[in-house]
């Protein structure tokens, strides 16, 4: 293990921590309602789809249709993985089907 | 005293871990795919081992995947990134002080390491009935460790019997499981504007500078967007 992995990994770890930590010792400065509170909840979200939609849009017309697999499989499904599976099988008969 | 009395410790303790089972399968069935996808970004045995085991946060791992380029890792933003997906469960942690304010400081800590949404979410739940205690966390979180831990070393070993993902279109896993985990994430109305303007923030950002900073970028923006519609959908409902 190269040591910039093992200082990436530590230092995920020590934010997270200070994080789970920091919320229990500052219990009763942090806002549970109003504007900071809700931007703390639509964080992950919003970076779920920063990460999602520049992937999509590099791709071509192969990862455009099985992208909306994945989407309908989750939909119908809320199942994760069968969503991911789905998804890999589209990409790759797209591929296929599209020659590229 | 009216309230009924309180369970033991250790039955508490083993209620989280039975209340927790049906949770503990779906965590494992991601942590397979993370497994997985370490595999191909370069994680080894020993780096999805300590990452699992001291970061254990999923959806900040997924994301630190995404970044992890060996040889040339964007070891601050991968940090960053971390700390900004993560920052939620301040608010969780908080919530949680009544349960673990009679214990020692260094315990009230220990406790906080297996604080993550849906261990929150189920002891809360108890919380609400009027049960739920800091055992009964300990027990959920316990159980959700051993699975993430378990099924994210299973996901990276016999992912590695996989010889060139991109012929069997596993690159586009990433993107699939991205994909269906924001889904997941879908609680009403409120959500569009962070999630369009994440998005968008992002493509513009990743067209303008070099490196994964969209992420960063799309995930801040679109949650400020986020709050500050939420926040103007009040008022009007107020005036």
């Amino acid at each position: 293990m190269s040591l910039e992995a093992l200082i990436a990994i530590l230092g995920m770890a020590a934010v997270t921590f200070a994080i789970r930590a920091g919320g229990l010792l500052l219990a009763n400065r942090l806002p549970t309602t109003g504007f900071v509170a809700s931007w703390m909840k639509h964080v992950p979200g919003a970076v779920l789809a920063a990460l999602v939609a520049p992937a999509i849009l590099a791709g071509g017309a192969a990862e455009a249709i099985a992208a909306a697999v994945t989407a309908l499989i989750y939909v119908v499904s809320r199942n994760l993985f069968a969503a991911m599976l789905g998804g890999v099988l589209a990409v790759y008969l797209a591929r296929l089907a599209l020659g590229g | 005293m009216h309230a009924p009395a309180p369970q033991s410790g250790s039955a508490q303790f083993w209620l989280g871990i039975r209340m927790f089972l049906p949770v503990a399968v779906s965590i494992a069935a991601y942590g397979v795919v993370w497994g997985v996808l370490a595999g191909q970004a370069g994680l080894s045995v020993l780096e999805v081992a300590l990452m699992s085991g001291l970061v254990f946060a999923g959806a900040s791992q997924f994301v630190a995947l995404d970044m992890w380029t060996p040889g040339a890792l964007p070891v601050l933003s991968i940090i960053i990134a971390a700390g900004i997906i993560n920052l939620r469960m301040l608010l969780m942690s908080a919530t949680l002080r009544p349960l673990v304010g009679h214990l020692s400081l260094p315990r009230q800590l220990g406790a906080m390491f297996f604080v993550s949404d849906e261990q929150w979410a189920m002891t809360m739940a108890e919380v609400r009935k009027g049960k739920g205690s800091v055992a009964f966390l300990l027990g959920t979180g316990a159980l959700s460790w051993f699975a993430w831990m378990g099924s994210t070393l299973c996901g990276r070993v016999l992912g590695a019997f996989i010889d060139d993902p991109t012929r069997y279109g596993l690159d586009f896993a990433f993107t699939a499981t991205f994909l269906a985990l924001l889904l997941g994430m879908w609680r009403g109305r409120g959500d569009l504007v962070p999630w369009i303007v994440g998005a968008l923030a992002a493509i513009l950002t990743s067209r303008l500078i070099e490196g994964n900073w969209y992420i960063i970028v799309g995930g801040l923006v679109g949650s400020f967007a986020g709050a500050l519609a939420e926040t103007i959908r009040e008022r009007r409902h107020v005036a």
